[in-house]
């Protein structure tokens, strides 16, 4: 398909909740009502002012936005090619940009009514994202993690369990993230009179990712104010990394009209593309519907979903955001993949180089703008989505290095 | 007439209530599948619901998702599931078969292929769980042509407005879930599923089956007395996995399981 110049993205997704043939709501028809209440909830709050307010306020002053946009000159100035500006979500309350959605969703979950939460974590940072803002507004909530999932990452089961949350470890199919998913939809229909699904990412059915999509789109009109007032310009690239693609797709969104504005998105390459063991279904799966919506999926040839591999758990998902496909498709955004080895080493690098400690994730993003800086003008700009600080991961890289703290 | 229509008239005329089992195609063991199906049929099953089994069983309880595991463990495909199919009706041309599961193998398989060989294979109906039908407007078309009914389900959370949407798109018949929760719950309204039926009724005049909390011939004749049929699926796969756990061979499991249906054939029949 060709890139159409026409295209108004704010149009998208259609009524029904499509970005092209993707998206839509491949649900039971018990969460049909559901949904369809939290669109209309969601149509009419978006409108209201009481709710804008109180969510810039949250952001303001519980999250600490707007984030910084950092000139990362020292390593600008070692590639030799565009300047690379830090988009600063790690300094979020909480370490990353999930928290922007949790504080979203968890206001529409209080102006519903709904006494209950629940979420589903991989890594745990949506898990402690939702925890934190289901314990500031004094709400039960139940993470859904994979037992797999639970061992990898201890420290955050905890901190969720701190946060006064329950985590509840799911034992069926591959015992990770999808599978977590799986079962907070099945939570989800069996309490949906009372309990709120909040959703991590811009997947699930119709309006999750448009909801989800425009509580991250702080980071892009931030990011685009911000580097017009620090450069008098536009940028000339975007990267993120891309899971399931909310931190990507916040950033983008802004700026999907400015045509001059090319977008990268970085999938986890794993042990590498050639050997299947990656989880980059936009690089190498094919289009099918998990999840409640039409999206490119990592499947064997009988339409089964097959297991994901990152060194970074937050991006071991074998779906991806259906507006990612649809982009991809248009031809608006790239989307490329980072190995394994190659996002390490660039956690190390930048945390030498400047300072800051990205977590794996986003090292995939920062990766990729190694790679592409120096093949762009001195006065070129590129934005890179800091999606997440490596805290979290000082104990994964410190075990790769062979390291017990 | 097709085969699921002339069921629901005979049923009618002889004013009995359809039961319809459920089982995982593949589950527990690759060759208890059709050999059940007919002592199923023997024992009074009048219409056949077989799972397709899937990576990520959304709607279903963990008794059926662990149905689902073992089937794929034991290499169980939708191609595999529709030779099952095929191989079925060698020697039964008329117990209406309804393949049972989500989307993604039916979207991977491509929607003219499956049409063309669950034809083939002499299948009746297909109930997609995570396909409701404003995302089913293209693969409707096809199964039309090919004369496969498709089942939808509607749940207690269903407005009258949808109810009336999908009685208006469903053929075949119409799958009404009993509770808020997945496949094997155990907190059936006997109250609620009577409203809900009642409401449903005036909408069509489809036959309108009831699962999801049907438990024992008891609950399956309360059930059955306020709709047109009860569909069983959690209880019948759960003995199936007992028995292959503890070591029991293919007859064995299928003699249990007829046994089982012969009981709550002849608790919705009294």
């Amino acid at each position: 398909m060709k890139f159409e110049t026409n295209l108004c993205y704010s149009d998208y997704p259609d009524k029904a909740g499509h970005f092209g043939v993707y998206g839509g709501r491949f649900v039971s028809e018990t969460l049909m009502a559901a949904i369809q209440e939290l669109e209309t909830s969601y149509n009419t709050l978006k409108a209201d002012p009481d709710f804008i307010a109180e969510f810039d306020h949250d952001l303001a002053h519980y999250v600490g936005r707007p984030s910084p946009l950092y000139h990362a000159e020292r390593w600008s100035k070692q590639l030799g090619g565009a300047q690379i500006y830090l988009k600063r979500e790690d300094l979020n309350h909480t370490g990353a940009h999930k928290v922007n959605n949790t504080i979203g969703q968890a206001l529409l979950a209080k102006y519903s009514g709904k006494t209950r939460i629940i979420a589903e974590t991989g890594a745990g940072q949506h898990g402690v994202a939702t925890a934190t803002v289901a314990a500031r507004l004094g709400m039960e909530c139940h993470v859904f993690m994979g037992s797999e999932d639970i061992k990898r990452q201890a420290l955050n089961v905890y901190r969720m369990k701190l946060l006064g949350a329950t985590v509840v470890p799911v034992t069926s199919g591959s015992k990770t993230l999808k599978d977590a998913m799986n079962e907070a939809l099945r939570d989800w229909v069996t309490n949906v009179d009372n309990t709120f699904y909040i959703i991590g990412t811009v997947a699930g059915p119709h309006p999750y990712p448009m909801l989800v999509r425009d509580f991250q789109s702080v980071i892009g009109r931030e990011a685009r104010q911000q580097c017009l007032d620090q450069a008098g310009k536009l940028p000339d690239a975007l990267v993120a990394c891309v899971g399931g693609g909310s931190n990507a797709i916040g950033l983008f969104h802004p700026f999907l009209n400015d045509e001059t504005v090319a977008m990268y998105g970085v999938e986890a390459a794993g042990d590498g593309l050639e050997t299947g063991r990656h989880a980059a279904p936009l690089n190498k799966g094919i289009p099918g519907v998990l999840h409640g919506n039409r999206t490119y999926l990592m499947e064997d040839d009988d339409g089964q979903i097959i297991e994901t591999h990152s060194v970074s758990a937050g991006l071991d998902y074998p779906g991806v955001g259906p507006e990612h496909s649809w982009l991809k498709d248009i031809g608006r955004a790239n989307y490329v993949a980072i190995d394994d080895q190659e996002a390490l080493a660039a956690f190390r690098k930048l945390t030498k180089i400047e300072g800051i400690m990205p977590a794996l994730e986003s090292s995939h993003a920062v990766a990729y703008a190694e790679k592409l800086a120096p093949t762009m003008k001195r006065d070129e700009i590129v934005i890179v989505n800091l999606s997440g600080r490596g805290d979290k991961d000082i104990l994964t890289v410190a075990d790769i290095d062979g390291i017990s703290l | 007439m097709s085969r699921i229509a002339a069921c629901f008239e005979k049923l009618k005329n002889d004013n009995k209530k359809a039961l319809i089992p459920y089982l995982v195609c593949g589950d527990p063991l690759q060759e208890v599948t059709l050999p059940a199906m007919h002592a199923l049929v023997k024992s009074g099953a009048d219409v056949i619901e077989l799972g397709v089994p899937f990576s990520d069983p959304m709607a279903e309880g963990p008794t059926i998702q662990k149905g689902h595991e073992r089937a794929l463990a034991n290499h169980t495909s939708l191609r595999s599931t529709l030779a099952t199919v095929k191989a079925f009706r060698q020697t039964d041309s008329v117990t209406p078969v309804v393949l049972m599961g989500y989307a993604n193998p039916v979207e991977r398989m491509g929607y003219d292929e499956f049409a063309t060989l669950a034809s083939e294979a002499g299948v009746d109906g297909l109930l997609i769980v995570d396909m409701p039908p404003e995302e089913s407007v293209a693969l409707n078309a096809i199964l039309k042509k090919a004369a496969i009914d498709i089942i939808f389900l509607i749940a207690p959370t269903t407005t009258i407005d949808r109810q009336k949407q999908i009685a208006a798109t469903a053929t075949g018949y119409i799958y009404y879930v009993s509770l808020r929760g997945v496949t094997g719950a155990g907190h059936l309204d006997s109250d609620e599923v009577r409203t809900k039926i009642a409401q449903i009724r005036s909408a069509t005049d489809l036959p309108l089956c009831v699962g999801f909390g049907i438990k024992d011939g008891q609950s399956a004749r309360n059930i059955a007395a306020m709709a047109d049929g009860a569909v069983v699926g959690s209880v019948l796969v759960q003995k199936m996995a007992d028995m292959a756990a503890s070591g029991a061979d293919v007859d064995s499991i299928v003699n249990s399981l007829a046994e089982l249906l012969a009981e709550m054939r002849s608790a919705i029949d009294t």
